[in-house]
């Protein structure tokens, strides 16, 4: 049977459970005419005990049948095989797994393999046997129990919403869960890379060359691991980005939000939001076909050295997509700051512009840091626009002509493509990634602190 | 008595001689049918007058042919139910009204003989002579000292920074508020509490010498300590500010001023000598509002 239909019993009986918990408590309180929550509250505390219980089991055991049952079969492989090292074990677990399954194996199976096969086989079903009347049972007991609790005094309103807050919390956690598993994983994989580069080389180095010889056997030059390269090319291209859709943006928000009428507001901004839809593929290709040459061209008119990828058109496209993540941001901010201080400023004497600069501005400026930050981010991961038009070659320069690579190409670039998992060149993404995590972090912790000072001096 | 009735009755008093404005009528070519208030909109020697003015959003018209002088320091009350048009008035005054897009004047309004509305004169200008404070406080989200000296510095009324601390501790001094700020100048002026950063506003319109003082419901976001605090302070600056007050409440426009102007429906009704006003209303709406018949 497969899962789905157990989860679907579960579900059926969990209907039933409902009924009959809100049967029983109309029954319990017919004497008395007492019954301490609505009707209804029986019907779910009884419906709960049925699907939880039963559904947390059905998970568990999906997750861990595997495990357990390989382990099992392991236990029972002659020491000949158990003797061997951990990647031929993962190999002949495979062939047993493949086996078992009628799919293709890696060559002659031996007799002790095929045996363990078929032990696997028959605890496969076995499992699968035990789950479905296991998960079946504590449904049904789990309903049982929770229908014989019910009393005109149980508080079951009270209790269900203990239990729902219980899965409220439940379901945040598995997104802070998440996060924290996600930046263990890269972190420990960082970790395997600085067990073979030294971090200090990683930190320091200024040259990037990460091109390594794959076999013992090939000639290959033996891979520089020195990030400082790709953090000056991030930042370089993240402050170009910045230099542009800063202003821009800042002055189209106060432009819409202070001067432009209702109806101009109402077409230019959902159009200037388009900006930020547009793929950034798109925007790619438009900065390595139109942009990058142009500033080639214009920069040999001037008698300048550009290259035909430079860091200047990567910054200027990416500043003009990033220009909607401070304008809208900045937009809502100002519009959001009261027009009884506008009135104030105006009241006082002051021109339009003196209390633009002088009063609201002022006001709106924790948010719209937090909107030049979240630009900020954005340019730092962006990958596609610096790959087009910004190159691969990591030069260690603040030259906006000349061509420079970020963290993020640098990690597309390790990734694709056949690799080998614990190369140095391979793990050094993962050391990329968690330095790219930490800027963006300390981002962050710096916005936050921003903007809480200015709150303490201004609420 | 309902609203309706109210408005149904025909000025049964205009007609009594020496009563009326005697300067409504001139030169009134304006299309709204005129309205005669009773009592003497005019004074001598005014400060500010107001001669046949119009207020329309949009097409609706929230101000109907009003005339009314403002006399050298004094006091002057604006009383009637709300949506009557008294903060539409005094948002004439200093052409805040110039800020809500909708909003058209007519009329002619002088400062000391200067027409208010002409070309030559500038609204920017005109704010810092006509000071204003709002109903709700609302200080800057700057500290005490900055949200006095934001005015100064942008008429560029201090030379030195010893000038503006000056123009700062005696602005607070005329508010009545700077024995109580004077330890705690660069904390937020919005810490405050609602009757100081209500004298805090006030402090800041003084700040760049202003002839007139609007003020629209000064009081009534504030509880009544602060607000006898207020009157107080009202009176005082009287010595040296003409001071124009929309109160809702007429005890506090008894208490405060020496002039009352009744409006109702966006028309002038009446305007006396408070007390006249108060113990004697002329027209039969003024008496129905005072006496409390409605509002
Ligand atoms: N910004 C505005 N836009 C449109 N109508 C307004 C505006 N402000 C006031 N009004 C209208 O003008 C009339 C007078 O309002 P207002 O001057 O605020 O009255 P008061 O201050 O006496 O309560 C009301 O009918 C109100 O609806
Ligand atoms: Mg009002």
């Amino acid at each position: 049977m497969p899962v789905y239909f157990v989860v679907l019993a579960i579900l059926g009986l969990t209907t039933i459970a409902y009924h009959y918990g809100r049967k029983r408590a109309l029954t319990v309180s017919a004497s008395s005419n007492h019954l301490h929550s609505l009707p209804h509250y029986y019907g779910a505390w009884t419906a709960i005990w049925c699907s939880i219980p039963a559904l947390a089991v059905l998970v568990l055991w999906l997750a861990l049948q595997s495990t357990i049952i390989t382990n099992i079969v392991i236990a029972d492989l002659p020491s000949a095989i158990t003797d061997l090292n951990e990647q031929r074990i993962g190999l002949v677990i495979n062939d047993i797994r493949n086996y078992a399954e009628g799919r293709i194996t890696s060559g002659e199976i031996s007799l002790g393999i095929a045996a363990a096969a078929k032990h696997y086989k028959e605890l496969k079903s076995l499992s699968r046997m035990a789950l479905v009347v296991i998960v079946l049972a504590i449904a049904i007991f789990g309903g049982i129990m929770a229908l014989r609790l019910i009393s005109p005094d149980f508080r079951a309103r009270n209790t269900v919403e203990n239990i729902i807050r219980g899965l409220l919390v439940i379901c945040s956690s598995i997104a802070i869960l998440t996060t924290i598993g996600i930046v263990l994983s890269v972190l420990f994989e960082a970790i395997r890379f600085f067990d073979q580069i030294p971090i200090t080389q990683f930190l320091f180095g200024t040259e990037w060359s990460p091109q390594t010889a794959i076999r013992t056997d090939q000639v290959g030059s033996s891979g520089a691991f020195g990030a400082i390269p790709l953090l000056t090319g991030t930042l370089l291209i993240s402050f170009i980005a910045l230099l542009v859709a800063v202003p821009i943006g800042l002055m189209s928000a106060i432009y819409l939000s202070e001067y432009a009428s209702a109806r101009l507001r109402a077409i230019a901004k959902p159009i200037l939001e388009i900006l930020a839809g547009i793929p950034t593929v798109v925007y790619g290709f438009f900065a390595a076909l139109t942009v990058a040459p142009f500033i080639r061209d214009s920069g040999g008119l001037l008698g300048l050295e550009v290259s035909s990828e430079s860091a200047l058109a990567a910054g200027l496209v990416m500043g003009v997509m990033i220009i909607p993540f401070v304008s809208s941001l900045s937009d809502d901010v100002i519009n959001a700051v009261p027009q009884s201080l506008r009135d104030a400023s105006l009241g006082i004497g002051a021109t339009h512009s003196e209390t633009i600069r002088q009063v609201v501005i002022p006001a709106a400026l924790p948010g719209i840091a937090g909107g030049v930050l979240l630009a900020a981010s954005r340019a730092i991961g962006e990958t596609m626009i610096v790959v087009m038009a910004a190159g691969l070659a990591a030069n260690l320069t603040i030259n906006p002509l000349d061509s420079v690579t970020t963290v993020t190409v640098q990690i597309v670039t390790l990734l694709v493509g056949d690799q080998e998992f614990d190369s140095p060149k391979t793990l050094a993404a993962f050391a990329l990634g968690i330095s790219l995590f930490l800027v963006t972090l300390v981002l962050n912790v710096i916005a936050l602190h921003i903007v809480r000072k200015y709150r303490e001096q201004y609420d | 008595m309902s609203k309706a009735n109210i408005y149904a009755i025909e000025n049964p008093v205009t007609h009594q001689p020496g009563w009326i404005g005697s300067r409504v009528q001139e030169g009134s070519e304006n299309t709204a049918s005129p309205y005669a208030t009773v009592g003497n909109i005019a004074v001598p020697n005014p400060r500010m007058s107001a001669r046949s003015v119009n207020v329309f959003y949009d097409e609706k018209q929230a101000i109907n042919n009003v005339s009314l002088d403002i006399g050298l320091n004094e006091v002057i009350s604006m009383i009637g139910p709300s949506g009557c048009g008294k903060s539409t008035f005094l948002r004439c005054l200093n052409r805040m009204n110039d800020t809500i897009d909708i909003c058209r004047v007519e009329g002619e309004i002088t400062l000391q003989d200067e027409n208010i509305y002409s070309k030559s004169m500038d609204a920017v200008l005109l704010r810092a002579r006509v000071g204003m404070v709002f109903q709700k406080p609302n200080p800057f989200p700057k500290s005490i000292y900055d949200n006095i000296a934001y005015g100064p510095k942008i008429h560029g009324l201090a030379r030195s920074r010893s000038e503006l601390n000056e123009i700062v501790e005696t602005s607070l001094a005329k508010a009545g508020l700077w024995d109580e700020v004077k330890d705690r100048l660069t904390k937020p002026g919005t810490g405050l509490s609602g009757g100081q950063q209500q004298r805090l506003c006030i402090a800041r319109a003084i700040a760049v010498s202003p002839e007139v003082i609007l003020m629209d419901e000064p009081c009534s976001a504030l509880d009544p300590i602060a607000t006898a605090r207020v009157e107080e302070l009202i009176d005082e600056l009287r010595q040296n500010y003409t001071i124009a007050i929309v109160t809702h409440s007429m005890q506090q426009a008894a208490r405060v001023s020496q002039r009352t102007a009744y409006f109702h429906l966006g028309n002038l009704v009446e305007v006396g000598e408070t007390n006249d006003i108060f113990t004697n209303p002329k027209h039969p709406l003024t008496e129905a509002y005072i006496t409390g018949r409605f509002g």
